[in-house]
């Protein structure tokens, strides 16, 4: 009986499997199969193309493509801002939360995770009105205030973006670190405010260090999430082509390689160049931040 | 921002050490209650603060909502001038053959197949991960978990050369199948199935000559009802969301989602010369409700399901 009840769990996994298989295990296994190759015009562009076997050439290519590196260099600068002040920010509002009333918490809590309830694209959509100096008010605002920004000049571009990703991110990330504080025993709050703890000292001693798990996840998934930005700046994009360029992020490039020029292996080989880099982004964090907790 | 923070920390700080000094274990005294009354003060300030930052965008969109197109570009953003938010809503179901109503329905149905179908597949496998042993189940949960990793330009671009050798590139199928099989899925119905159905009662189900099949459809998906709700909800969300797939996967707009959509019209502006953004902004808000309206209804399951996502 043992031995049948075994296959049977197996066959309640089946589905899903049969379907990674084809669409996780194929794909990639065909893009790694795709980036050994090289399309060419054959003879003067008459007799059609053929498909040759060049190895790494591809990857090599990939290395030395200096609009490919720039923007994957491009987008790691954003991350390295972007992540912390997101990460700062959401714990800031969790940390307030969770200092509140349980009455005041749950009246705040469904006013904050509002941008959550928004589709990445429709938020890129208002941001983008808000930040337009036809229809937007806060360009009539900063000229009250004696400021003239152009929140679309290539200096603006990434902050602009920063903040509607902050804006759209912190009410999850803020969930996440606020479910996480609130699973702290309360009874080691009194006995800190016993002791004469201040907030910022019961913050700093108790609060964060609960939640660097959670912080140290979260890092994480923000990081992988920021290097692969496509959403923001394809919409950015349709507004002010010349400040973000057809190859404004890594995943940018890649999709202009394979729609655009047509050069579907050399985009294949470039994704395979970014997955790389994700994995050693993220264990490189990973390893970083578990050896700082131990 | 950040500084309502510091003023917080500053004036919550300095009677501390007095405290200590004067009562040692002693409960807090009169003068530091005040503190405590005036640091409340600087937490509620920040609190609003961050309501204001969060609400204010979507006041915009449902203020220029209302608004016809000279209304948006000469009054101030902030408050209404007008009510033409009938007009706007008319002349968005009416623009080129009534195309956004079908969009609308694309996304229903994407959202609703998809996840319906991706929550059933990922019930099943998350139950055979957590409750049977099978050769393999170890490398199954690490592939569950190392696609967490993947770009997903890696899967989607040869995604579409292999669906456009088999004819399903610009068909719905292209954008539903990926949703039927979602790791993230399997990963939390593993973990609900995991703290909701005890061993003990398959056990007795299988004593009772129960076959494999009925215990699952009957008893287990029964018990995990609300880790299924979180499971269907976060898949819902994320398809409604989605853009990178059905950007590359449909051509052709009749097969459009939502999203795809508003996004298309925002570029008219400057690729043809055809302001739609009063359109773009009434479309963008219907695009808002029934998401805000299933997660308001089905809160409960979200947040349990981001905890849970997040902490295990």
């Amino acid at each position: 009986m043992i031995r049948s009840v075994r296959w049977k769990g197996a066959g309640f996994t089946a589905p899903f499997l049969i379907g990674f298989v084809f669409l996780f295990l194929v794909p990639i296994g065909y893009a790694i199969w795709q980036s050994l190759f090289l399309e060419q015009q054959s003879g003067l562009g008459l007799g059609g193309t053929t498909t040759q076997f060049v190895g790494l050439r591809n990857y090599g290519h990939g290395f030395t493509d200096s609009d490919f590196l720039g923007s994957v260099w491009r987008v790691f600068l954003f991350a390295c801002v972007q992540v912390p002040v997101l990460l700062t920010i959401s714990l800031l509002m969790a940390l307030l939360l969770d200092s509140v009333t349980a009455r005041a918490a749950a009246r705040f809590r469904p006013i904050l995770l509002v941008p959550y309830m928004i589709p990445g694209i429709v938020a890129a959509i208002v941001w983008v009105n808000l930040y337009s100096p036809l229809v937007g008010p806060l360009t009539p605002l900063g000229k009250a205030l004696g400021f003239s920004w152009n929140f679309f000049a290539p200096a603006m571009v990434w902050p602009s973006i920063g903040n509607l990703l902050t804006w759209h991110g912190i009410g999850y990330q803020m969930l996440i670190l606020y479910a996480a504080l609130q699973a702290v025993p309360r009874e080691l709050f009194d006995a800190a405010h016993v002791d004469g703890a201040s907030e910022l000292r019961l913050a700093l001693s108790i609060k964060i260090p609960a939640v660097r798990p959670a912080l140290v996840l979260t890092g994480m998934l923000s990081i992988i999430g920021m290097l692969q930005i496509f959403n923001e700046p394809m919409l950015f994009r349709h507004v002010t082509p010349q400040t973000v360029t057809a190859g404004f992020t890594p995943i940018m490039v890649i999709y202009n390689e394979a729609f655009n020029a047509g050069d579907y292996d050399y985009a294949a080989a470039l994704s395979v160049i970014l997955a790389a880099i994700l994995g050693v982004a993220s264990y490189l964090f990973y390893r970083f931040t578990s050896r700082e907790i131990a | 921002m950040s500084t309502t923070h510091a003023a917080t920390t500053s004036s919550g700080e300095r009677p501390a050490p007095a405290v200590r000094r004067a009562g040692g274990s002693a409960p807090a005294s009169g003068f530091s209650r005040t503190a405590r009354r005036r640091s409340d003060r600087f937490v509620l300030a920040g609190l609003v603060l961050f309501a204001l930052y969060s609400v204010f965008p979507v006041w915009w969109l449902i203020v220029a909502a209302t608004k016809n197109q000279t209304g948006l570009y000469q009054t101030n953003g902030l408050w209404f001038s007008g009510m033409h938010l009938g007009a706007n809503l008319r002349q968005l179901f009416s623009y080129d053959g009534g195309v956004f109503l079908r969009w609308v329905g694309n996304s229903f149905l994407y959202a609703g197949v998809g996840s319906l179908g991706g929550t059933l597949v990922a019930m099943a496998a998350g139950y055979g991960l957590a409750r049977f042993d099978f050769p393999g189940k170890g490398t199954v949960f690490a592939f569950v978990v190392g696609s967490f990793l993947v770009p997903t330009a890696m899967l989607t671009l040869p995604l579409y050369l292999l669906f456009s050798k088999i004819g399903l590139v610009d068909t719905p199928w292209a954008v539903l199948l990926p949703c039927f099989v979602n790791p993230f899925s399997v990963y939390l119905a593993k973990v609900y199935t995991e703290s909701a159905v005890p061993w003990e009662v398959l056990e007795a189900a299988r004593l009772d000559g129960a076959g494999e099949l009925r215990i699952f459809f009957s008893i287990v998906l029964r018990m995990m009802s609300t880790g299924g709700a979180t499971v269907f909800l976060l898949a819902f969300v994320g398809t409604w969301n989605s853009f990178f797939l059905p950007l590359t996967m449909l051509r052709g707009e009749q097969n459009w989602t939502l999203t795809l959509g508003l996004y298309d019209w925002t570029g008219k502006r400057l690729e043809s010369g055809v302001d739609l953004t009063s359109l773009v902004l009434t479309g963008s808000l219907l695009s808002i409700i029934p998401l805000a309206v299933m997660m308001i209804a089905m809160r409960r399951y979200w947040r349990s399901g981001v905890a849970m996502g997040s902490l295990k």
